[in-house]
C-alpha cells in the first residue's frame, strides 16, 4: 500500500479532475535527470509497459477494454507511454447502455483527445443471459455476452483488461496472460504456469487471451499514479453531498460510499484508514458466495 | 481482496519510505500455509471489515470448525475440498514494511501454481507440520526455492499444539530441514515453532513456547530484505520490439541489469554489431537525458541503421553476454509428458525464442526424494540438468553472472512446461544443426551382431602416456578380429593428425578432442563395431562426457601402470622431451592425470603380460554383454 504522506502531500501537482485535465501534463521537464533509482510507482509503470509491449509483440489482433473507470484510464495512459504516445490497437467499450452520463461524456471527449481507435459494442438484452444467476450478476453478465459478440465480430486474439489482484479474491488468482477457452471461459483448475515474466501467449485457434497489465497494482497505487501523471478522471469518484463512487459500473447495480474526499489527496488519505473493500458498492459481488466466481469462469472480467 | 490498513507510518505517494517485500508461503499440503496467512492478517490487524463474520458463515455452512484458510481459498472448489489450488496474493503491513504475501498450493498436483507464486517472491516461509515432520513436498518446495533463486528462507514448524509444544520434537525437525536446505545452498534465516491456529509464535512468543528464544514470524518477515538491486551488474537490455510509428526507429525493451545513457557505445548480441545510443525516447516528454537503470522500460534510437530484432540483447562493449548455440541448465519440469533426451523444445531466454533440442540429461531426480537419479528423461515435477542445442545463436549469461538473463523457460505446444537456471554457456561451440535428418542404416543391429558375434561397443582405454594403452588396444584389436569380430582402433594421436588437426592442448581443445573421439566411436558402435579408443583423456569430466555420448555402449578401462614405469618405457620419447622442457602441456610428469574413480576394468600393466591383460578385457566384455560365445546363443533367441 503506498499512500499519501500527510506532511508532504500538499505540494506540487493539483489533483486532476475532469475539467482541468490537459493533454500534455509535465512529468519530466525536457532534459531533466530522472531519479537515479526507481520508486514504487516507477516500478509498477515499468512492469506494466513491459507486459503491454509483450502483448503487442506476441499477439496478432489486440484490443484494450476501456470501461471508462480509473483503472482502465491508467491502463490507456500506460499504453501511450509504452508506444510513445499513440495506442496501436483499438480501445473497445462494451456498452451496457446503463452507464452514468458523466462516463459517456468522458468517453466521447477523451476518445478523441487521446486519438483512440474507439470501438463501441452494445450488449444483448437481459433475456439472453443465464437466468439462474442472481439479479445483479445476471445484469453484469450482459457484458460477458457483449464481449463474446465483439470477439466474434473482430476476431481479437488478445483482450487487455484492467483488473487488479487486490480488488477481489478470484482476481487475485489470475495470471498476467490468462488463456480463455473457445467459449471465452476461464478454466481456473488448469491455469498454466507463469514465471519470470515469460507469458503463455499462444491461444488455441478460436480462443483468446486476457492480458492484465495492472494486475499487480492496488487501488491506492492507481490514485497515486493518476495524481502524479495528472491523468483525467470522472468527477463521480470525488465526494458530492457526502458520497462518492469508489468503483464505477452500471448505474442500477453500483452504489456510492459515504465519503468527504473531494480530491485525490483526500481519497488517498481516506483509503489509508478504511477497511471497507473497494467493490463493497458493487452488488454483483455479494449476492452469493460464488456469484462472482461463476461470472468470471464464464468470461466476465 | 482489499486490504487497506491503518498504519502509524505513512508512505509517500511514491512509496519510497516503506520497502515492499514479497514473501511466498510454501510447504507440504495440509501443513497450514493458508491458516498461517489468515492468522498473520488477524494478528497484524489487517482483516477487512466483515471478513471474520463471512469466514464464520462460510465455515458453518460447510459444517466445519472456523477455517482461516477460506480467506484465501477464494475458489468454490478450493473451499469444498479444503485445499489451495491456485496461488494468490494478499497485502498487509508490519512495523517496517509493506508485505505482499503469496500463498502457494502445497498439493503436488498444483506444483506449477506454486512455482508461479514463488517466482515472484523476494523471500520464502517454508512451513512444516510438527506432527508429520519433513515430507516429500517440503523437500520439493525447498529445492524449487533454490532453483527459483530465492535464498532467503524462514522455516516455521506449525501445529506445535499437536505435539504439546515439545522442544525436542522441534529440534528434531529443525535439524533435519536445516541440513537439507544448507545442502542446497540455502541457509534458513530462522526456524520458528508456532501454532498458526492459536497464534503462538506468529506475532509473539507465548509462554507455551517459552523455551524458544528466536524471532516470531512477523519479526522474521521484517528481517527479510527486498530483492538486490541489479544496477551494479553489466548492462543487459533484451530487445522487445522495434517501433516505427513515426520517423523515429525506436528499439524498445526493459533494462534487466546495469544502466544506459544516450551516447553509450553498445554491442548488439549475439551478432556483435556495434552502435552508439543516439537518444533515449519517452512520452509525453522526449528525449530524456541521464542514466536509466535496471527495471526501467525504455526506448532508444541508435546512431546508425542496422538490422536488429526482438530477442537481441544490447550490452556495453567489453561486457557482453556470450553468444552460443549450446547451454547447460538446471531445470524443473512441469509438463505431463516427461522431457526426454533428443526431444525438440522451444526455449525462451529473455525475449529470444529459439527452437532447440535436448542433447543430454543428467541428474534427473524427484526433488522430494533426491534419490534414483535418471539420465533418460525428467518426469513431471522433477528436476534435472540438461544440455540444450539451439537452432540459432543466442546471447546468454550463466546464472551466477546475471540472475535475470541467466534463466530460461521451456515451452511445449505453446504452453510453458518448465524452466531453470543457465549453469554454463559453451561459447563458440557448434551445436547439432536441428534440420539435419540422419539417414538410418539399411542393416538391422541383429544382422550385424549375428555376423560379428558381438554387439557394438566403445572400449575406452585411459591412462598415463606409456602405460600401455596402444599396445593393449592393438592386442585387443587382433584378438577380436581373430574371432571374426569387427574391431576398429581409434588412437588419439592418429585422429589428431587428421580429423582433429585444428585442436591444440588447451583444456578446451582437449575436451573437444575427447568429444569428437567419443562421437566417432559411438557412431561405429551403433553400427555394430567395437571401437577401441586409446587416449590419455586425463580429465574425469571429459570422460564423463564421452560416457554420456556413448551411453550404454561405453566400457572404460583404466590402464594403470605406476608413473615411474610409464616414464621408463617412454615409447614415443615424450617424457624425455618434457623433462627437457620442449614439450609443454604434456600429461605425465605433472600431476594432472585424474584416475577414474569407477570404471569397468582396471589393469596394472607393470604386473601382467599383454596376453593376460587382453584376456581380462575379453572376459569383461563377455560378462557385460558385448561378446557372446557362439551362434547357439542367438539361436535361442530366434
Amino acid at each position: 500500500m503506498h499512500l499519501l504522506n500527510k506532511e508532504s502531500g500538499g505540494h506540487g501537482l493539483q489533483p486532476a479532475a475532469f475539467n482541468q485535465a490537459s493533454s500534455a501534463p509535465k512529468i519530466l521537464a525536457h532534459g531533466q535527470l530522472p531519479p537515479p533509482s526507481m520508486d514504487h510507482l516507477d516500478e509498477l509503470e515499468a512492469q506494466s509497459i513491459y507486459i503491454l509491449r509483450e502483448a503487442f509483440a506476441r499477439l496478432k489482433k489486440l484490443a484494450l477494454l476501456w470501461s471508462l473507470g480509473k483503472d482502465s484510464n491508467v491502463m490507456i495512459w500506460l499504453a501511450r507511454k509504452a508506444f510513445f504516445g499513440r495506442v496501436p490497437f483499438p480501445a473497445l467499450h462494451v456498452d451496457t447502455g446503463k452507464k452514468f452520463a458523466e462516463m459517456y461524456a468522458f468517453r466521447d471527449r477523451f476518445g478523441k483527445e487521446w486519438e483512440l481507435d474507439l470501438k463501441i459494442e452494445p450488449c444483448p438484452p437481459i433475456d439472453a443471459v443465464d437466468p439462474t444467476l442472481p439479479p445483479a450478476a445476471r445484469s453484469a453478465a450482459r457484458k460477458t455476452e457483449g464481449l463474446k459478440w465483439a470477439l466474434t465480430k473482430y476476431g481479437f486474439d488478445g483482450l487487455i483488461a484492467g483488473i487488479r489482484r487486490d480488488e477481489e479474491a478470484t482476481r487475485a488468482k489470475e495470471r498476467v496472460f490468462s488463456p480463455r477457452g473457445i467459449e471465452g471461459g476461464w478454466d481456473v483448475r488448469d491455469q498454466p504456469p507463469e514465471f519470470w515474466d515469460h507469458f503463455n501467449a499462444s491461444p488455441p485457434q478460436g480462443a483468446h487471451l486476457r492480458i492484465h497489465p495492472i494486475l499487480h497494482w492496488t487501488e491506492a497505487d492507481i490514485w497515486a499514479y493518476t495524481k502524479r501523471e495528472n491523468i483525467p478522471i470522472i468527477p463521480l469518484y470525488l465526494s458530492k453531498d457526502g458520497k462518492r463512487y469508489r468503483s464505477l459500473g452500471d448505474q442500477d447495480i453500483t452504489n456510492p460510499v459515504a465519503s468527504t474526499a473531494s480530491s485525490i489527496d483526500e481519497i488517498l488519505t481516506e483509503l489509508d484508514g478504511t477497511k471497507v473493500p473497494e467493490r463493497a458498492g458493487r452488488a454483483l459481488d455479494h449476492e452469493t458466495e460464488d456469484a462472482f466466481e461463476r461470472l468470471r469462469v464464464a468470461g466476465y472480467l | 481482496m482489499n486490504m487497506i490498513l491503518p498504519s502509524s507510518v505513512l508512505a509517500t505517494p511514491n512509496g519510497t519510505t516503506r520497502p515492499q517485500i514479497r514473501i511466498v508461503i510454501v510447504g507440504h499440503v495440509d501443513h497450514g500455509k493458508s491458516t498461517l496467512v489468515g492468522r498473520l492478517l488477524h494478528e497484524t490487524g489487517s482483516l477487512p471489515e466483515g471478513k471474520l463474520e463471512m469466514l464464520k458463515a462460510v465455515s458453518a455452512r460447510r459444517g466445519m470448525p472456523f477455517e482461516w484458510s477460506f480467506l484465501l481459498d477464494a475458489l468454490q472448489t478450493e473451499r469444498d475440498q479444503g485445499i489451495t489450488i491456485d496461488t494468490t496474493q494478499i497485502r498487509f503491513r508490519t512495523r517496517s514494511r509493506d508485505v505482499v504475501l503469496i500463498d502457494a498450493p502445497g498439493h503436488a498436483e498444483f506444483l506449477r501454481n506454486m512455482i508461479t507464486g514463488a517466482s515472484q517472491a523476494d523471500g520464502a516461509v517454508l512451513i512444516i507440520d510438527a506432527l508429520e515432520g519433513v515430507r516429500d513436498q517440503t523437500r520439493r518446495h525447498g529445492y524449487l526455492l533454490h532453483l527459483l533463486g530465492i535464498k532467503q528462507v524462514a522455516v516455521v514448524v506449525n501445529k506445535m499444539d499437536r505435539v504439546d509444544f515439545s522442544a525436542e520434537r522441534f529440534k528434531e525437525i529443525s535439524d533435519e530441514i536445516s541440513s537439507h536446505l544448507i545442502g542446497l545452498g540455502v541457509t534458513p534465516s530462522a526456524v520458528i515453532p508456532i501454532s498458526a491456529r492459536d497464534g503462538d509464535g506468529v506475532a509473539e512468543r507465548t509462554p507455551r513456547i517459552s523455551w524458544y528464544q528466536g524471532p516470531s514470524v512477523v519479526e522474521a518477515l521484517d528481517a527479510l530484505e527486498p530483492a538486490r538491486p541489479l544496477e551494479q551488474l553489466a548492462l543487459r537490455l533484451p530487445v522487445q520490439a522495434i517501433y516505427k510509428f513515426d520517423d523515429r526507429r525506436i528499439v524498445a525493451g526493459r533494462i534487466e541489469s546495469g544502466s544506459l545513457s544516450a551516447g553509450d557505445e553498445i554491442v548488439i548480441m549475439p551478432a556483435g554489431k556495434i552502435a552508439k545510443i543516439k537518444t533515449v525516447e519517452s512520452w509525453p516528454v522526449t528525449p530524456v537525458n541521464g542514466s536509466h537503470g535496471a527495471g526501467r522500460s525504455v526506448g532508444i534510437t541508435l546512431d546508425r541503421e542496422l538490422f536488429i530484432e526482438r530477442g537481441d540483447v544490447i550490452a556495453h562493449a567489453g561486457a557482453t553476454p556470450r553468444d552460443t548455440r549450446r547451454i547447460r541448465a538446471r531445470i524443473f519440469w512441469l509438463h505431463d509428458k516427461p522431457l526426454a533426451k533428443g526431444e525438440q523444445i522451444l526455449i525462451r531466454l529473455g525475449t529470444r525464442e529459439s527452437r532447440a533440442q535436448v542433447v543430454a540429461i543428467e541428474k534427473a531426480v524427484d526433488p522430494g526424494e533426491l534419490s534414483n537419479e535418471e539420465t533418460k528423461s525428467i518426469a513431471r515435477n522433477h528436476v534435472g540438468e540438461i544440455d540444450i542445442s539451439l537452432a540459432q545463436p543466442v546471447a546468454a549469461d550463466p546464472y551466477q553472472d546475471n540472475p535475470r538473463t541467466g534463466r530460461l523457460v521451456i515451452e511445449v505446444n505453446g504452453r510453458i512446461a518448465g524452466g531453470g537456471l543457465v549453469l554454463s554457456v559453451d561459447a563458440g561451440q557448434r551445436a547439432v544443426p536441428i534440420d539435419i535428418v540422419p539417414v538410418e542404416s539399411a542393416l538391422r543391429p541383429e544382422e550385424r551382431s549375428a555376423r560379428y558375434h558381438h554387439n557394438g561397443a566403445v572400449i575406452w582405454l585411459t591412462g598415463l602416456p606409456g602405460s600401455g594403452k596402444s599396445t593393449l588396444a592393438r592386442a585387443l584389436e587382433r584378438r577380436l578380429f581373430s574371432r571374426s569380430g569387427s574391431p576398429i582402433l581409434l588412437d588419439g594421436d592418429t585422429l589428431r593428425a587428421g580429423l582433429n588437426n585444428d585442436l591444440g592442448f588447451s583444456p578446451q581443445d582437449r575436451s573437444e578432442n575427447i568429444r569428437r573421439l567419443a562421437e566417432v566411436a559411438t557412431h561405429l558402435a551403433r553400427n555394430g563395431h567395437i571401437a577401441i579408443v586409446a587416449a590419455v583423456s586425463p580429465a574425469i569430466a571429459d570422460r564423463a562426457v564421452a560416457r554420456r555420448i556413448a551411453d550404454t555402449a561405453f566400457r572404460e578401462i583404466h590402464v594403470a601402470a605406476p608413473a615411474e614405469v610409464c616414464e621408463s618405457r617412454d615409447p614415443k620419447g615424450h617424457y624425455a622431451k618434457a623433462r627437457a622442457g620442449t614439450l609443454p602441456s604434456f600429461t605425465g610428469i605433472t600431476n594432472d592425470y585424474q584416475a577414474p574413480l569407477e570404471c569397468e576394468l582396471r589393469l596394472d600393466t607393470s604386473t601382467r603380460t599383454v596376453a593376460d591383460a587382453t584376456d581380462a578385457i575379453e572376459r569383461m566384455l563377455a560378462e557385460t554383454g558385448v561378446l557372446f560365445d557362439e551362434l547357439v546363443d542367438l539361436a535361442a533367441n530366434i
